[in-house]
């Protein structure tokens, strides 16, 4: 159930970045770009998912144990510190020069475009590089006395 | 700054978002999860033990939503103006800066903004900001390039 769940919240996820024009790169660099002729639908597209999503967070903000009976894993981390601010600006650069992000990667591997294909990969590459650095460099981390806890970004790596 | 009234697209921007927000929604509700998309394919990429499924479905979503799209209606038009350089350059900032910034658009962005957490707030400023930046100088200071 807990699989099933979650393919059909990645369906629902993907057909709400189609609905709403995120899965089309020429429409998130005309929201991008402030200073050329803006088109400000996306902010529109986080505003109702925000308003749809806020009211669950906030039901789950005390709860332990989810419907299904699973465990509740939402992020710990508070500190906001350089890896954060840095890797998202790192993330903005790169979204601002082709106009996708994560989710819509995805859909447009779905969709069979080629150049998506070619993005999706050199992401995956960037997120294995990354995986290789934090093997190596964040071997020494690992010897700080911290949690291995969740991120936002719904993994469970150590620091 | 001027307004392309002619692209701007509220209904259908309300709309998606709502499912966006729907899907977050109920990935927290159901899975007790954050639904974010580049953390949960990241963790694929070095497979913890009775961790792969879950992920691999939530990915599988997502890549099928076009295909499900299409059985009951034409699919709407994409344009990928950028080059295979540029292409390549951008995934993999995205790839690395969305893992060391613990997450993107749809975990900072959509979930974490939902959740108040000051992290994704400050997050979500940050990428935009950069976002904005990179478009600014790609299309103004130095277009062609």
């Amino acid at each position: 159930m807990y699989t099933v769940t979650s393919f059909l919240a990645g369906l629902v996820f993907g057909l709400g970045l189609i609905v709403a024009g995120m899965a089309n790169p020429e429409k998130v660099l005309g929201f991008l770009d402030l200073a050329g002729a803006w088109d400000p639908s996306l902010a529109l597209v986080m505003a109702g998912a925000i308003a749809v999503g806020a009211g669950a967070f906030a039901l789950m903000r005390k709860k332990t144990r989810t419907l299904l009976g699973a465990p509740l894993r939402l992020p710990a981390a508070r500190d906001i510190d350089r890896r954060l601010v840095f890797g998202s600006l790192v993330f903005g650069a790169g979204w601002g020069l082709a106009g996708i992000c994560p989710g819509p990667a995805l859909v447009l591997a779905g969709y069979g475009a080629v150049k998506g294909l070619v993005f999706l990969a050199a992401m995956l590459a960037g997120s294995a590089l990354f995986e290789f650095l934090e093997e190596f460099v964040g071997r020494r981390a690992d010897k700080l006395p911290m949690q291995n806890r969740p991120h936002e970004d719904g993994s469970n790596r150590r620091r | 700054m001027s307004i392309a009234w002619n692209a701007f697209t509220p209904v259908s921007a309300l709309i998606g978002g709502a499912l966006i927000g729907a899907a977050a929604a109920a990935f927290v509700v159901l899975n007790g999860r954050i639904a974010g998309v580049s953390g949960i394919l990241g963790g694929l990429l070095r497979p913890a033990r009775g961790d792969v499924a879950w992920r691999a479905a939530f990915v599988t979503g997502l890549v099928a939503a076009p295909l499900a799209y299409g059985i009951f209606a034409a699919l709407p038009a994409i344009r990928i103006d950028a080059g295979p350089a540029v292409l390549v350059a951008a995934g993999l900032l995205v790839g690395i800066g969305t893992r060391y910034g613990s997450g993107c658009t749809s975990g900072h962005g959509v979930c974490g903004i939902s959740r108040l957490s000051p992290r994704s707030i400050v997050a979500t400023l940050a990428f935009m900001a950069a976002g904005f930046a990179t478009v600014f100088v790609a299309r103004h200071l130095l277009p062609g390039l």
